[in-house]
C-alpha cells in the first residue's frame, strides 16, 4: 500500500507544492511585514490624553499617540519587578509616543493599564512636526507676533495656518538661496582658490593674475553680500511668528515658526482629511532631506544616491561584461587557459562583498584616487579629490563585484546564437568583426540584459563594500547639481541600504525611527523592482526583436 | 596518400562534359577542382577530387550520407575555414584563380560565391534588412539602390509578390518555404557568380520543394549553380550535371541524363537502382 503510494509519485508532488508554498509564504511574508510596519508609519493615528496615577500615586496627564501594548503574564512581570495583586493574571502595558523630548528628555513612555484612570481624544489637541527635538504634542494657546499676542483660543488655530504658510514659504526661500545661489558661489569660489593654487604650483601666479583673480572675486563677493543681505531679512521675517502651547503638564512652551514643518490636529481629522494628510507625508518622504540624525524627514538623498550609483555601476560593468564575454566566447582559443579563465570568473562571483569594498578602498581609491589626485589634482593637497571614497568608487567596486554575472551571461547568450546565423552572414561575404556586431551581438543582447539584471539586482542591495567605497551617513550635496560639471563622480552620497542600517541602529532615537526603517526598506524592495521591471521590460523587447530560430 | 592512388579514382571530367554535350558548343567551366584532399584532423574526408563545373550550368553532388559532398561544397566558398583542424591541399579555381591562395579576400570570395543552407536561416531582422545585408556590409546604404536591388532579388527569388506588402515585417514571420526563398534572395542580392546550395529543400514541404526546384530552373541563366542534395529524383530533375560521390571519392560525374541511364561505375549504378545508400 505504502509502497504502491510512494511509487505513483504523489509524496515528490507533495514535497515540491511544500517547498514551494514554504518560498512563497516566506516572501509574502517579508514583504507583508515591511508593508503593514512601514506604511502605517504616516497615518494620523489619534491622540489621546489620559489621566494615569504615577507610582508615587500622582495623578498625571499624558498626552500622545499609543504605539503598541504589550501583555506580560503576572509570574513574568513580578519577576521583572512590578508589584501584581493577586486577582491580577497579565500585565497590560502601552508604549506611547509622548513627544516634547525637549522638556521630559525621551519620546516615549511604557505606561501600565492598570493604573489609567480615564481617557478620552479631546479634538483640540495638535501635533507640531519640528525640525528639532521631534514632535510636539499639546494644546494651542495663542499665535504671537514679536512677543505680541495676535489670536487667542479658538480664532487661533486659523490664524496659525496662514502664518505658517508664510512661514514654510520663507524658509523655503531661505534654503534656496543658502543651498542653491549661495552654494554655487561658494563652490566658484573653491575652484577660484584651486585655480590659483594650480598656477601657483606652476610658477605662473604673476601680478597680472593677482588683479584678475581679485577682480573675478570681488564679483562672487559682491553677489555673496547680495545674497547675505536678503538672507539676513529673510530670517527676521521668518523669526517673528511663534505659536504658545501648554504642554500635558500644563506648561506653556513657545515654538517659533520657523522651528515647524507641520501642526495638525488629528483628532478633528475626518478619513479624507486623513488621507490627504498621508499622501501628503508619504510625498514628503519620498521628496525631502532627512532632518535630526536621520530620524525625521525624508530619504530623498537616499534613493538618489542609489538609483545614480545603480545607473553609473551598470554604464561600467556592461560594456567590460560584454568584451570580456565575447573575447573568451568568440576569440579566444578553447583550452586550458580559457577553462582556468571562466573557472576564476566564475569563482569571483562567490567572493565576499565586504573583500570587494576592501579591495576597493585599498586599491581603487588609495592607490588609484590617490595616483589621480597627485597627477591632476595637485592644487586641492593636502584635501583629496578622487584619493577619497566616493560615488566613482563605490560604482567601480560594485562593477567588479556584478561583472561575473554579466560575463558568464553573455557569454551563455553568444553560444545560443546559432551557428547557422553566423554561417549566413559570413557565406555573405561579411567578416567575423562584422557578423559579430551586425548579427551575433544583438542577438545575444537580451542575454546580457539578463546579466544586467541580476547586476542590478545585486548591486542595488548591497551595503557592507559601500560603506567602505563611498557610502556616508548624511551627504550634503548631490553627485548631480546645477554646478559645472554637474555630475560629480568624487562626491560622497547616500544609500537606502546604509540608510536602514543607520537609521535602525545607529541613530539616537531607534524607538522613533524603527517605522522608518520598515518604510525604508520597504522603499528600497521598491526601488530594485523598478529598476529590474524597467531592465526586464527592455529584455522582453529585445528579445522579441531578436528572436532566434526555432530549434 | 599518393597522388597516382587518388588518380585512380578520378578521370577527365571535362572530356566527359564535352562529349555528352552538344559537340559544336564548348562548355566554359567556371569552377575547376584540381586533386583536392581534405583532412578532419588527421581523418581524411576528401581524396583527390578532381572535377569541372560548367558556367550558368546546375552541377548536382549526389552520394550516401557522410560521403562528403557537403565537405566538397563547403570548400568552394571556403566555409570549411571556420572549422578547427582543417587542412586542404589541392586547388579549386575559380576562373583560373585559386581560392586557396593566400592573397584571396575571403569575404570577397564569398561574395562572389554564394551559399544557401539546408536549414533556411533568415536573420531576426526585417525582410527588407534580410536582403540588404550583404550590401549594407560593403558599405551601400542608397535608399534607391537598396530598394532596387530588394525588389529586383525577391522578384528573382519568386518572393516577390508574396511579400512585397510586408518587407519591414520580422523575416521569421514567413512560413519554412518562403524563408528558403527569401535566403536565396538575400544571396543573389549581392550578384555573385556561383551559387552553392546544400540540400536547399531537405528541410521543405513538397510544394515549398517544387517551387525550389523551379526556381533553380530560372536561376541557372544568370548564375553557375552547385547543388548538394540527398534526393535522386530532385537531381535528375534539377541539374545540368551530375557527380556520384562515395566515401570521400568522386566515383563518376557525367551530364545527368547519362549518369542516370547509362552510369559507367557499378558503384553509381548500385547507388541510383537503391541497392545501397
Amino acid at each position: 500500500m505504502m509502497k504502491t503510494w510512494f511509487k505513483s509519485g504523489s509524496p515528490w508532488i507533495w514535497l515540491n507544492a511544500a517547498a514551494v508554498s514554504t518560498c512563497l509564504i516566506m516572501v509574502v511574508g517579508v514583504l507583508g511585514l515591511i508593508v503593514a510596519r512601514g506604511v502605517g508609519h504616516f497615518w494620523a493615528s489619534p491622540i489621546v490624553s489620559m489621566s494615569y496615577q504615577e507610582d508615587d500615586g500622582q495623578i498625571k496627564t499624558i498626552i500622545g499617540e499609543h504605539v503598541d501594548t504589550t501583555v506580560t503574564p503576572a509570574a513574568m512581570a513580578k519577576s521583572t519587578g512590578f508589584k501584581m495583586a493577586a486577582n491580577e493574571d497579565v500585565l497590560i502595558q502601552y508604549l506611547i509616543k509622548t513627544g516634547n523630548r525637549d522638556l521630559t528628555g525621551s519620546d516615549f513612555r511604557w505606561i501600565q493599564e492598570r493604573n489609567v484612570k480615564s481617557q478620552a481624544e479631546p479634538a483640540d489637541l495638535i501635533v507640531v512636526e519640528r525640525r528639532e527635538w521631534g514632535n510636539f504634542y499639546g494644546k494651542l494657546t495663542a499665535v504671537k507676533e514679536n512677543d505680541k499676542v495676535i489670536a487667542e483660543g479658538e480664532k487661533a488655530w486659523d490664524v496659525l495656518q496662514d502664518r505658517l504658510k508664510i512661514a514654510l514659504d520663507l524658509h523655503e526661500q531661505i534654503a534656496h538661496l543658502e543651498k542653491k545661489e549661495i552654494g554655487a558661489i561658494n563652490y566658484a569660489l573653491e575652484q577660484l582658490r584651486l585655480e590659483q593654487r594650480g598656477l601657483e604650483l606652476k610658477n605662473k601666479w604673476s601680478a597680472e593674475t593677482a588683479t584678475e583673480f581679485a577682480n573675478r572675486k570681488a564679483a562672487y563677493d559682491v553677489n555673496y553680500k547680495k545674497y547675505q543681505t536678503e538672507l539676513a531679512d529673510l530670517y527676521q521675517k521668518v523669526r517673528r511668528d511663534s505659536l504658545i502651547a501648554t504642554t500635558e503638564s500644563g506648561d506653556e512652551l513657545a515654538i517659533p515658526l520657523s522651528k515647524v514643518v507641520d501642526i495638525f490636529q488629528p483628532n478633528k481629522m475626518g478619513l479624507f482629511a486623513k488621507v490627504g494628510h498621508y499622501v501628503e507625508k508619504l510625498s514628503e518622504f519620498l521628496s525631502e532631506d532627512p532632518r535630526e540624525a536621520n530620524t525625521e524627514g525624508g530619504i530623498f538623498p537616499a534613493i538618489f544616491g542609489t538609483i545614480m550609483m545603480v545607473i553609473m555601476m551598470s554604464i561600467i560593468v556592461t560594456p567590460f561584461g560584454v568584451i570580456a564575454a565575447v573575447y573568451l566566447r568568440e576569440y579566444a582559443k578553447q583550452g586550458f587557459t580559457t577553462r582556468l579563465i571562466r573557472i576564476a570568473v566564475n569563482n569571483l562571483a562567490g567572493v565576499p562583498s565586504i573583500v570587494y569594498g576592501v579591495f576597493g578602498l585599498g586599491f581603487f581609491v588609495y592607490i588609484l584616487g590617490g595616483s589621480i589626485d597627485s597627477i591632476f589634482f595637485p592644487e586641492a593637497a593636502p584635501a583629496p579629490v578622487y584619493g577619497t571614497p566616493g560615488l566613482l568608487w563605490a560604482s567601480i567596486t560594485l562593477a567588479l563585484l556584478t561583472l561575473p554575472v554579466v560575463i558568464v551571461s553573455t557569454e551563455e547568450g553568444l553560444a545560443r546564437v546559432p551557428k547557422a546565423i553566423r554561417e549566413g552572414s559570413l557565406a555573405l561575404g561579411a567578416t567575423k568583426i562584422e557578423t559579430l556586431w551586425k548579427t551575433v551581438l544583438p542577438m545575444a543582447s537580451p542575454a546580457m540584459m539578463t546579466g544586467l539584471i541580476l547586476a542590478v539586482a545585486r548591486a542595488a542591495g548591497e551595503v557592507a563594500p559601500l560603506m567602505l567605497v563611498g557610502v556616508v551617513k548624511l551627504a550634503p550635496t548631490l553627485p548631480l547639481d546645477g554646478n559645472y560639471p554637474f555630475l560629480h563622480l568624487d562626491r560622497k552620497f547616500m544609500h537606502l541600504g546604509f540608510h536602514i542600517y543607520d537609521v535602525g541602529f545607529q541613530s539616537p532615537n531607534v524607538e522613533a525611527a524603527r517605522p522608518l526603517v520598515y518604510a525604508t526598506s520597504l522603499l528600497l524592495v521598491l526601488v530594485i523592482i523598478g529598476l529590474n521591471l524597467a531592465a526586464i521590460l527592455i529584455r522582453n523587447h529585445l528579445r522579441e526583436k531578436y528572436r532566434a530560430l526555432e530549434g | 596518400m599518393s597522388t597516382s592512388e587518388t588518380r585512380s579514382h578520378s578521370f577527365d571530367a571535362s572530356s566527359i562534359l564535352r562529349s555528352t554535350h552538344d559537340h559544336n558548343v564548348p562548355v566554359e567551366p567556371c569552377l575547376r577542382v584540381e586533386n583536392l584532399n581534405l583532412y578532419y584532423g588527421k581523418k581524411q574526408a576528401l581524396f583527390g577530387i578532381n572535377m569541372e563545373m560548367p558556367k550558368k550550368k546546375v552541377t548536382a553532388f549526389i552520394g550516401p550520407s557522410g560521403c562528403g559532398k557537403s565537405t566538397l561544397l563547403r570548400c568552394i566558398n571556403r566555409m570549411n575555414d571556420l572549422v578547427d583542424n582543417v587542412t586542404i591541399d589541392g586547388k579549386i579555381l575559380l576562373h583560373d584563380d585559386n581560392i586557396f591562395d593566400k592573397s584571396v579576400n575571403v569575404a570577397a570570395l564569398r561574395r562572389r560565391v554564394g551559399m544557401v543552407f539546408q536549414k533556411p536561416n533568415p536573420f531576426p531582422k526585417s525582410i527588407f534588412e534580410n536582403v540588404t545585408y550583404g550590401l549594407r556590409i560593403q558599405g551601400i546604404n542608397d535608399k534607391r539602390v537598396l530598394e532596387e536591388t530588394v525588389e529586383n532579388s525577391l522578384r528573382g527569388a519568386a518572393l516577390w509578390d508574396e511579400v512585397k506588402d510586408r518587407l519591414n515585417d520580422n523575416a521569421l514571420g514567413l512560413s519554412g518555404g518562403q524563408q528558403q526563398r527569401l535566403v536565396i534572395a538575400r544571396a543573389i542580392a549581392i550578384s555573385p557568380e556561383v551559387l552553392l546550395l546544400d540540400e536547399p529543400a531537405s528541410a521543405l514541404d513538397p510544394i515549398s520543394t517544387l517551387k525550389i526546384e523551379e526556381l533553380i530552373n530560372e536561376l541557372k541563366e544568370k548564375f553557375t549553380i552547385v547543388i548538394v542534395t540527398h534526393n535522386m529524383q530532385q537531381a535528375a530533375r534539377v541539374s545540368d550535371y551530375t557527380a556520384f560521390m562515395y566515401m570521400g571519392e568522386l566515383i563518376e560525374i557525367g551530364a545527368t541524363s547519362q549518369l542516370f541511364t547509362k552510369p559507367s561505375k557499378k558503384q553509381t549504378e548500385d547507388y541510383i537502382t537503391g541497392r545501397y545508400g
